[in-house]
Formats: C-alpha cells, structure tokens, sequence
C-alpha cells in the first residue's frame, strides 16, 4: 500500500531535482532575461573561455551557427563577405604545432575602435558587449583599422535574409555581437550552444564579474590567456592552449 | 616697399570657359563614379575587409595635406615676415581652403553612408582623432578664410597679423591631427608612431608647395603676366628644402621601426618585399618623388622647366608615398600571433591584394578637379592673383604692403 505523498516529501524531491539539474541550467542559460525596459548591468561582464585543445582544426560549427543566427547569408565574395568569427589555423614555425581556435570580436575592455569611431557608433555596454550602433555609423571604416583583431566587417553591397535581432544595412560596419539579443533574453551565444551540440564543447560563456560562474571558477585556478594581451586592451574572450 | 596690383583672372573668355568646362566634366565624371560605387556598394570597388581604405583615400589624405602645406607661402609672408612671399599670400589661403575642399569632398563621397554627414557633426566622440579634425577641417575654412578677408580688406589691416599666426598654428594642429590618424593605430606594425605627426607635417610643406608652384606657373603662363625667374628660383629651393625634410622624417620613421624586432618583418615587407609597395617606395617616392627634384632645384640657375618638372615629380611621388603608408600598410596582415604562421577564411595571415577600380581613381581626380575649380573661381571673383610677380622692367608693380597700406587694383 502506498503512502500519499506529503507535502514535505514533495519539497524533498524538488529540492533533491533542483540540486541535480542546476549545473545544467547553468550552462544553457547563466542569466535570467533581462526585463524589457532595464539598461545592461556593468555588475556583468560577459565573456568565453575557448579550450583549444577540444577545437578541431576542420569543425566550423561556431562559424556556421553563428551565420544562421546573425542571417549572414553572404555573396560567395569572401574578401567582401562578412565574418563575425572565423576559424584561425596557428602553426608553430620552430615545432611545427598546429592548433586552431575561433577568432570573434574580443569584446575589449578598452576597444581600440570605440576611441576612434567619430560619432559614437562603436561604443560599448555597461556589461561590456562591444556593439555598433547602426543608426549613427556613417561607414569611415576606422575602427576596421583600428581593431587589432580584425574582427569587423564593412556591409559592401545590399543584403537580404536578414534576421529581426540584426538589422544590417548597406554602408555600415558590423561585428560579432556576443549574441547581445540571446544574452538579454537569458540565453547564450549561438556559437557556444553549437559547440556543445556539434563540436567538443569547446567554449564556455559566463559572466566573468560573478565569482560563481564556472567560467570565473576556470578562470580563477586554470591558465588563460588573452590574444594579443600586450596590447593592454583586456578582451573579455579568454583562451586556453594558445 | 613696392606696391603690387591684383588683377581677378577675367572671366567668361574663351580660354577661361574652356577650363571651367573641362573641370566641370571631370567633376561630374566623378559624381556619376559615387553614384556608381555607393548604389552598388562598396564591393564594386578594390576595398575589401582587409585593405578597408583605398585610392580614394590616397587621394583625400594628399589634397588635404597638401591643403595646409599650400598656406605656407602665406605664412612665410607673414608670419616669418619674408617680403618676396607676400605677394603670394592670398593665393596661398585660396589654394588651401581649395585643396582642402577637394580632399574633404573625395573623403565624405566614399562614406559607406555620405548622406550621414550630419551625423558626424551632431554626434562627437571626444576621444577620437577623426572626430576632432571634423573641427580642425571646417575650422580652417573659418580661419583661412577671415586671413584671406585681412589680406584683402585694407580695413582689416589690424587683424592682419593676429589672423596670420593663427592660421599657421591652426594649420600645424590640423596636419597633426591628420598623421595621428595613423600614429593612433596601436595594432598596425606599419602605424603606431609619433613620427607620424612631424612626417605629415614636412609631407604638407612638400606636397603644398609643389602644388602651389604649379600653379603660379601654369596661371601665368595662361594670363601673361610676368614671373620673375628669380621667384621660380627662390620657390625651387625652398621645395627642395621640404622635400629633404620629408625624406628626414620617413628615415626616421623606417630605421626606428628597423631596430624594433617587432617591426622587421612589415619593414622587410615596404622596403624589399612588398613588390609594389617596395617599387613605389624607393622608385616613386624616394627616386623620383625627392632625389631628382632635390638635383633639379638645387642646380645652379634652374630654369622654369626644371622647377615645373620637380614640382610634378613631388606631386607624383607624394601620391607614391602615400599609397606606400596607407595600401602598403593595410595590405601587411595584422599579427594576431606573434611569431606563428596563421591562416583562415579571413585572410588571415596573408598579404592582402588591392588593386583601385577606375571609379576610385576617378573619384580621386575629381577631388583634383574640385580643388582646381575653386582656385580659378575665387581668383576670377577676388583680386587674388598679382598682375605681376616679375622684377625689374618687366614689372608693373610688386611687392604688397602687407602690413602697410595695401592697394586696391583698379
């Protein structure tokens, strides 16, 4: 004969199921949605931790995802195309070791193309995503020049296919946007979700500013390293095996 | 102080329609290539995501250097007092308020959007350079021009000086702000110098007065007026003085780059392996572009040919030189990983390929033939041009009174 289940064992078993699924919650989506109306935080930072050794010199699921999710449908002009993030293949010339990794805007904390953009355009969100305001680029092109990532592209010809979350029009500059519109509605990066599903689950996005994400976790007691650190511009994307 | 009349270039004569007409077609030819080019897009052009800036901006970046290098004549006048030069003041100000507008014009005219402009003037980042020269450029409209009113207006005589000093140190800061441009670029090997700002400031004094001597020869060979050789003579040298200070600052420029280890590999592209870039460097820029002219003018007793002949020779090898700086400098690949060997779908890794479309260098010629255009129609309207520059019996009249009582011509 079966006991009725009280109203105590009912919270256990939640409790019990809530422990054993919020690493995975975490992972699929680190921050609630933003409410409409509220301006992004700077008490977030939002960045990636790449592994490069789980990246696969052949995979472009990032690169894929990220076309589909941005509608980067492109014109088979590939020195014209635009690319928020390619896939770079580095060779130690002395050893002859090989990696690849993904290369995307690196969210700079202090980006060389939002001190040059003339009117603003390129600027930067309290939780640091670096964006380009569409409505005011007028299509100088000198944060092209300035990024020491090559991470923007310059809109050339007319496009079609576009998605509602990323207008793009002829004439302006774009860039990867760190999946702003996911991360605001409480998700994360196409190119991260992609990873997990097709590739080796090589990236990890989180907020860097909370000391309990896991990206912070890794951060905090394994060796990263930034592109380009030199340059003292503090990416928000971090890299392991680079 | 000898006295001297201005004479306005007659308007509406044969000779006069002619060039007018000529430079109307080019211009035009010009706007039907901007029409072409931001109908289209940009990928009609050579620009691709790798060299981003291209001829046009070759072109744009010479005019507007040259703009304020053209105000020198002036400034020698009458900032540094040198009597010979003052005649030549009030060319020297029309000339480069209409080079600069020939070189903003190409510059806004390949905008991805031109029809923003506005927005360039009711949105400021205070951090940026680009920003800042949006005021230096159309201040030095204000500047030069209220300079040209005081050479020109007797009653203006007060402002005069004030307005002279000001002009050149207005002109200073602006070519200043035009070589931080790319002395501001912390991530581009070829970039990223203070050399940048004294480099473009001796190329303004070379480029401007090349363009000015041109001038003066072809207006007074065109209007018969007199030229005194000696004048040509004086002008010669004193290019052949700008252009050895240019070739100073890119020395400087290259061999500080050389002995950072950094910085070898993008020198050992511009200077041996660059193909183009390293034929355009040390055949046009630095052989044709400063050599040869330096012998044509400091030849004893150079004749009107030879300084014409450096004057184009340091026109050409001023363009040379900044095709070098802006393409070359883009073309060399970023380094995302220093000392590893990279590639990607994004050029990565590779030297990139320009090669300028007809429509950009028309663009860039149109900024010639606006420059050009203006010049004549302010010294058509204005009393800008000397009836004479000669000396002895050939002349009616020279030297102005800069600071004394000038003379209206009749």
């Amino acid at each position: 004969m079966s006991q009725p289940t009280s109203r105590r064992d009912l919270l256990k078993a939640a409790a019990i199921g809530a422990v054993a699924i919020a690493p995975g919650l975490t992972l699929i989506a680190p921050a609630a949605a933003r409410p409409l109306g509220t301006g992004a935080s700077a008490a977030n930072r939002w960045g990636l931790l790449i592994d490069t050794s789980k990246c696969d010199a052949g995979c472009t699921a990032c690169v894929d995802a990220c076309k589909t999710e941005m509608g980067l449908t492109g014109h088979d002009r590939p020195l014209t195309d635009s690319q928020y993030i390619r896939k770079v293949d580095v060779t130690d010339p002395a050893s002859g070791h090989r990696h690849s990794l993904p290369v995307m805007c690196q969210h700079c904390a202090k980006p060389p193309c939002v001190d040059v953009c003339p009117t603003g355009a390129s600027m930067k969100r309290a939780d640091g995503i670096v964006l380009v305001d569409r409505h005011i680029c007028i299509g100088c092109r000198y944060c092209m020049m300035a990024c020491p990532y090559k991470a923007r592209s310059f809109i050339h010809e007319d496009q079609s296919g576009q998605k509602p979350d990323n207008p793009r029009g002829k004439g302006c500059v774009e860039s990867c946007t760190l999946c702003a519109h996911r991360i605001d509605a409480g998700g994360q990066p196409a190119c991260v979700e992609s990873c997990a599903k097709d590739g080796r689950a090589a990236m990890l996005f989180g907020d860097l500013n909370d000391p309990n994400s896991e990206i912070s976790r890794r951060v905090s007691t394994e060796a990263t390293s930034r592109i380009r650190a030199d340059l003292g511009v503090e990416p928000a994307i971090r890299y392991q095996g680079i | 102080m000898k006295r001297v009349q201005y004479l306005a270039i007659p308007a509406w004569t044969p000779g006069w329609m002619m060039v007018m007409a000529a430079l109307a077609v080019i211009i035009a030819i010009a706007g039907g290539a901007v029409l072409y080019m931001e109908h289209q897009g940009h990928w009609v052009t050579g620009m691709t995501n790798q060299v981003v800036w291209g001829m046009p901006h070759v072109f744009a970046i010479f005019l507007i250097v040259a703009a304020s290098g053209a105000l020198n004549v002036a400034s020698i006048g009458s900032v540094f007092g040198r009597e010979p030069y003052q005649p030549l003041g009030r060319l020297s100000a029309l000339m480069a308020m209409a080079l600069l507008a020939g070189g903003l014009g190409v510059l806004v005219l390949d905008l991805g959007r031109p029809d923003r402009l506005v927005v360039a003037i009711t949105h400021f980042n205070v951090k940026s350079i680009f920003a800042w020269n949006v005021i230096l450029y159309s201040g030095f409209f204000a500047v030069v021009g209220f300079y040209l009113w005081a050479m020109i207006d007797w009653r203006m005589k007060r402002a005069y000086k004030p307005a002279a000093i000001t002009a050149f140190l207005w002109r200073l800061i602006l070519t200043t702000g035009t070589g931080s441009i790319f002395g501001f670029l912390l991530a581009r090997d070829a970039y990223n110098a203070a050399v940048m700002a004294p480099l473009f400031i001796a190329m303004s004094f070379a480029f401007g007065l090349a363009l000015f001597i041109l001038f003066i020869l072809g207006a007074t060979t065109a209007l018969n007026r007199p030229l005194s050789m000696e004048l040509v003579r004086r002008k010669g040298r004193l290019l052949g003085l700008f252009v050895a200070a240019n070739l100073y600052f890119v020395a400087i420029q290259h061999v500080t780059a050389l002995y950072m280890a950094d910085r070898v590999a993008v020198e050992t592209f511009l200077l041996l392996q660059g193909g183009l870039y390293t034929a355009l460097f040390w055949g046009g820029q630095v052989l044709l572009g400063a050599l040869v002219p330096l012998i044509l003018v400091f030849r004893p007793n150079a004749s009107r040919c030879r300084v014409r002949a450096a004057s184009v020779l340091v026109v050409l090898g001023g363009i040379a030189q900044i095709y070098v700086i802006l393409i070359g400098g883009q073309a060399f690949p970023l380094t995302l990983f220093p000392g590893m060997e990279v590639s990607s779908s994004f050029q990565d890794g590779l030297v990139a390929a320009y090669a300028p479309t007809a429509a950009e260098i028309l663009l860039g010629l149109g900024g010639f033939a606006l420059a050009l255009l203006i010049a004549v129609i302010g010294a058509s309207a204005l009393r800008i041009l000397p009836a004479s520059l000669g000396d002895g019996d050939e002349a009616t009249a020279e030297i102005i009174l800069a600071e004394g009582d000038p003379v209206a011509a009749p």
